[in-house]
């Protein structure tokens, strides 16, 4: 099972849970704040809005199309 | 990297052509952004459970050593005739090719409503997809809302992963419901996949009016044949339907017709050793995507006889198709959910007020930056082609955000080639 940190926090997720749903696991759900400083969480599912876009490992990267892996650092928050 | 068959979108049209055109001993890459191939319906993860059709094609497409599946992968630009800028986790690379297949599917169309940009909203498609990546739902008081069959299957895996679901709201009227399930028998398959999910929740002639929470998501308000009820809940998702992923087509040069990738008989599109299959042809579920891929796959092989075989089987699947985009075409009501200051788009926050009184898309973009966001206009072009008629416009690269240095692989390529 990997062990990732979110937000600084250690969360344990099942092999195949992407890091959308880890969102939700580890947290309140939501990715990322908005230009008018609204907190979202991923909406599409598919790679499709961004909304759920975070940074892991120090990049930008789509948590719904991400899969969880041993030792991956994400930050929802900036 | 060069191939013969490059095939963009691993769901069943892309596995579906790589298979057919495999046996020809081509050079095939099939590359698609996620990290496992089987595209929307087939989606793998710690909550999916994948038909065995879709385990019987994916174990095809690894065992064909002439297939090459490179997942996690983005088209980022064209990088100059037969080529393409792609993107994946650790490298950014041009694929050059001889013929390519479009196989990009479709994309949930999210239509603006007050509320919806609140965490807890999610887009119906959406929240199946989100359940399959492992996102936990049990004990969560669910309302699902919008148009369509993929309502049912998301209600489905919801109430399968321990979730409640409160209510179904389908805009389209009983009549055209009811007209669509009467004529479901012709193509048996599709009974046991969709109606035979029915749910004592579901209210045909209602839509979602406002979702409403404080920093998150604690109630909708659904108009239930013309009367608004508020429903207490953790979650509403929402889809209009689907619409075809057009932008690389349309970037080829490819011609679109009617909101989709205009092909003939043998899948072929406007654009020589171009062709496309599945959803991006038109919205009309797996069956239509797996036969034309197969289509498409021979065809690009020069195997015509193969082929023009499964032509009965596609117009078997494009009736359905026609049936089920007449059943479920989108009333007026839905296009007049947001207000003046209802966020259009989602990227930028643009309100409605900022963009509607615009002439089309290009001058609302200026004006506005509503568009100009990460997402690119995929939410907000297609709900102002819905609620305004605006043709989205062809899109600049990058497709998607990439980084620097796959771009800067971009600007090495064209001077190499220059
Ligand atoms: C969210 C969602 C859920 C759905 N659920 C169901 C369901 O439960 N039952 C059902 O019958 N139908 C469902 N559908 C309908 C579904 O689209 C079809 O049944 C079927 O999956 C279509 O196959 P396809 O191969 O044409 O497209 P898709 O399955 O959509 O496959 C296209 C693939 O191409 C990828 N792609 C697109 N553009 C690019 C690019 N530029 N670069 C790289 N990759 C790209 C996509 O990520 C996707 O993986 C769903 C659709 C959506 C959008
Ligand atoms: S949830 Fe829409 S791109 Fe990830």
């Amino acid at each position: 099972m990997p062990e990732l940190t979110l937000d600084g926090r250690p969360l344990l997720v099942a092999p195949g849970t992407t890091v959308a749903a880890a969102l939700l696991l580890g947290g309140d759900g939501t990715s990322r704040t908005s230009v008018s400083g609204q907190r979202r969480a991923p909406v599409c599912g598919m790679g499709i809005c961004q909304e759920c876009r975070v940074t892991i490992d120090g990049q930008r990267r789509l948590a719904c199309q991400t899969l969880c892996r041993d030792g991956m650092r994400v930050e929802s928050r900036p | 990297m060069k191939v013969d068959i490059l095939i963009i979108g691993a769901g069943p049209a892309g596995m579906a052509a790589a298979l057919a055109a495999a046996p020809s001993g081509a050079r095939i890459a099939v590359l698609d952004d996620n990290p496992a191939a089987g595209g929307q319906i087939w989606r793998d993860g710690p909550q999916a459970h994948l038909p065995p059709l879709a385990r019987d094609y994916r174990q095809r497409l690894e065992a064909q050593a002439n297939i090459e599946h490179l997942p996690a992968t983005r088209v980022v630009a064209l990088a100059g005739p037969k080529a393409l800028l792609v993107e994946d986790p650790e490298q950014g690379r041009v694929i050059e090719y001889d013929r390519l297949i479009l196989c990009t599917g479709a994309r949930e169309l999210l239509l603006p409503f007050p509320g919806w940009t609140l965490p807890g909203v999610t887009g119906a498609g959406g929240l199946q997809a989100l359940i399959k990546g492992g996102m936990p739902v049990a004990g969560e008081r669910i309302v699902i809302a919008g148009s369509g069959p993929l309502l049912l299957a998301s209600a489905a895996t919801a109430r399968d992963n321990g979730a409640t679901v409160l209510n179904i709201a389908e805009q389209a009227p009983w009549s055209k419901v009811a007209g669509f399930a009467a004529q479901l028998p012709r193509w048996p398959h599709k009974l046991l996949q969709s109606f035979g999910l029915f749910h004592p929740g579901y209210r045909a002639n209602s839509h979602v009016f406002e979702a409403l929470g404080e920093g998150r998501l604690e109630a909708v308000r659904l108009n239930i044949g013309g009367q608004l009820r508020e429903v207490a809940c953790e979650r509403l998702a929402c889809g209009f339907g689907l619409i075809p992923n057009l932008q690389l087509g349309q970037a080829l040069g490819c011609h679109i017709d009617n909101g989709a990738i205009a092909v003939d008989a043998w899948q072929a599109t406007s654009l020589a050793d171009h062709y496309a299959a599945g959803e991006s042809t038109g919205f009309g579920g797996s069956e239509k995507a797996l036969v034309e891929g197969a289509i498409a796959g021979h065809a690009a092989v020069g195997e015509r006889n193969a082929a023009q075989r499964l032509w009965p089987q596609r117009q078997r699947w494009h009736g359905f198709a026609t049936a089920l985009n007449a059943a479920f075409a989108l009333r007026d009501e839905v296009k007049h959910l947001a207000r003046p200051d209802t966020l259009i788009c989602r990227c930028e926050d643009v309100p409605l007020a900022a963009v509607a009184d615009h002439q089309g898309w290009s001058q609302a973009k200026m004006a506005s930056r509503c568009g100009m966001g990460a997402c690119q206009g995929r939410i907000c072009g297609g709900a102002a082609q819905a609620l305004f008629g605006w043709q989205p416009p062809v899109p600049r690269p990058p497709f998607s955000p990439a980084r620097i240095d796959t771009l800067l692989q971009l600007g090495a390529d064209a001077h190499s080639q220059a």
